[in-house]
């Protein structure tokens, strides 16, 4: 009897993905971040319309560990970095794994610049060349990465602009199909300035407030990261929460708990910069893989 | 009726009164944003391919098909020839409806046919089937890497990858379903 092919057949990717790890670990330690732990199942996730959690008996596994990260930054902790499993209901297909691995990192004293300066940074180390290769198209990373703004990515790419878009409830559509494929190519690509109904959890610009201190990152039409200056307001907090609830629970999902704890904390977070990162798709860039199911042992059709 | 989250390859719906399968299927989300479910659609009766994008909240209506037990009997210039197992009737389809399927019907194979009315128009194979490797280079002395692949072709004319060790006139099985390699098969 010989062994399963396809687990046998990624091993290269596998091997690479644990030197990628261990890479990412070694540069954010340097830097002075604290690796912690939170806990991967909770009473509730933080509200958000689009992003459903898998239930687990009356709790719910997290969809990201950012409630307890900044927690953590509430109470002192002025760097901090962590590599964990996050759970979402029904994501599936080329890019989606509904159990995937998670980096994310938060900065005290920080915002949404620098955010973007330290992903350039990480990159360059990660990859230790110029430039690299993914599917043919050579990335340089040489220069600074573009900066774009949501409007003028749709101004650029998309069949209506950004109000239109926004008015028509086709943002996420345009987005998807028009715009995303056009992105980081050549190079990494930050798309910046969200509308602000569209970043729950982020600080508006306090010159624009009609925009929110949020940027995400692409290489390659690949979604990679998704970042912002953090919302440090509780009672604004509260008030989007208890929309984005409210949002929720009107499409028929099981209602969360609101996160008192948190939104207490909240009052004594400093200003700060959190991001999320999609660590096997940032596998996928660096292997050259099309795929999600080719960075992960087991993609959940092998179970 | 179905919802976006039963879209996925081979799903098969019922479009303005006729049955379609979803020959394609991607998955695409913005990490905060609405998910879309991109489909290529073929028509089971015409053949004819299109793109359509579905949203969160959309439904739809399961193709009305029912299946009948037969028998793989031969190939000819009209197309795939199977015998009903049970009224011993004879059914034609033609290649664009069996696809990349048509390279895994083994003589006598026992599948199920897709019937839309009296029409066959589908097929689902066993899962697994094995082939003979007619085409294949020949192992390289020194790679020993364990995960090392090479693209070999079956006795069908159907290409994929397997693994280094694998040999010209090896028997191989093969899932139907991803036509993938699975493993080498005691003679």
């Amino acid at each position: 009897m010989e062994g399963n092919w396809a687990l046998t057949k990624k091993r290269a990717r596998l091997e690479q993905r644990a030197r990628i790890v261990q890479m990412i670990r070694a540069f954010f330690i340097g830097r002075g971040y604290l690796e912690v732990e939170t806990p991967q199942r909770l009473p509730g996730n933080a509200p958000e319309a689009h992003i459903d959690a898998i239930t687990s008996d009356d709790w719910f596994l997290h969809t990201s560990p950012e409630l307890c990260m900044k927690r953590l930054l509430a109470a002192g902790y002025e760097q901090l970095f962590q590599i964990c499993h996050c759970w979402r209901d029904g994501e599936r297909g080329k890019r989606h794994l509904p159990e995937f691995t998670m980096l994310e990192w938060y900065a005290a004293d920080c915002d949404y610049l620098r955010l973007m300066d330290e992903c350039e940074i990480l990159l360059r180390v990660l990859v230790a060349q110029e430039h690299f290769t993914y599917q043919a198209e050579t990335i340089d990373l040489s220069g600074p990465f573009e900066r774009l703004t949501v409007a003028e990515a749709f101004e650029q790419y998309a069949t209506l602009g950004l109000a239109e878009a926004l008015e028509t409830d086709r943002f996420d559509e345009l987005l998807t199909l028009e715009v995303e494929p056009h992105l980081g190519r050549g190079r990494p690509t930050f798309l910046i300035e969200y509308p602000s109904e569209l970043a729950a959890l982020a600080r508006c610009h306090p010159e624009r407030p009609h925009v929110a201190e949020r940027f995400e990152l692409y290489i390659a039409g690949l979604e990679l990261a998704n970042a912002f200056s953090e919302l440090t307001d509780p009672t604004e907090q509260r008030r989007r929460f208890e929309a984005d609830e409210a949002e929720r629970r009107a499409a028929g999902k099981p209602p969360y708990p609101v996160p008192e704890k948190f939104l207490t904390e909240l009052a004594s977070m400093p200003e700060a910069a959190g991001i999320a990162l999609g660590l096997d798709r940032l596998v996928m860039l660096l292997t050259d893989a099309t795929i999600i199911d080719e960075v992960v042992a087991f993609s959940p059709e092998l179970l | 009726m179905l919802s976006t989250s039963d879209l996925r390859k081979g799903t098969k719906l019922m479009i303005d009164g006729e049955p379609h399968v979803i020959a394609q299927f991607d998955f695409s989300k913005p990490g905060k944003g609405q998910a879309l479910y991109k489909c290529k659609l073929r028509n089971m009766i015409t053949g004819a391919l299109f793109d359509r994008t579905y949203r969160s909240g959309e439904s739809f209506e399961p193709a009305a098909l029912h299946e009948s037990d037969m028998q793989y009997l031969y190939q000819d210039e009209s197309g795939y020839v199977f015998m009903d197992q049970k009224s011993y009737e004879q059914t034609t389809l033609e290649a664009d409806a069996l696809g990349e399927q048509k390279y895994f019907l083994v003589d006598n194979m026992e599948v199920k046919i897709l019937m839309f009315g009296e029409r066959g128009i589908g097929i689902t194979l066993p899962n697994f089937v094995n082939l003979r490797v007619s085409q294949s280079d020949p192992w390289v002395k020194g790679d020993t890497a364990a995960g090392n692949n090479k693209p070999a072709t079956v006795e069908s004319g159907y290409t994929l990858q397997v693994p280094s060790f694998v040999e010209q006139g090896s028997l191989i099985q093969i899932d139907t379903r991803t036509g993938e390699y699975v493993t080498r098969v005691k003679e």
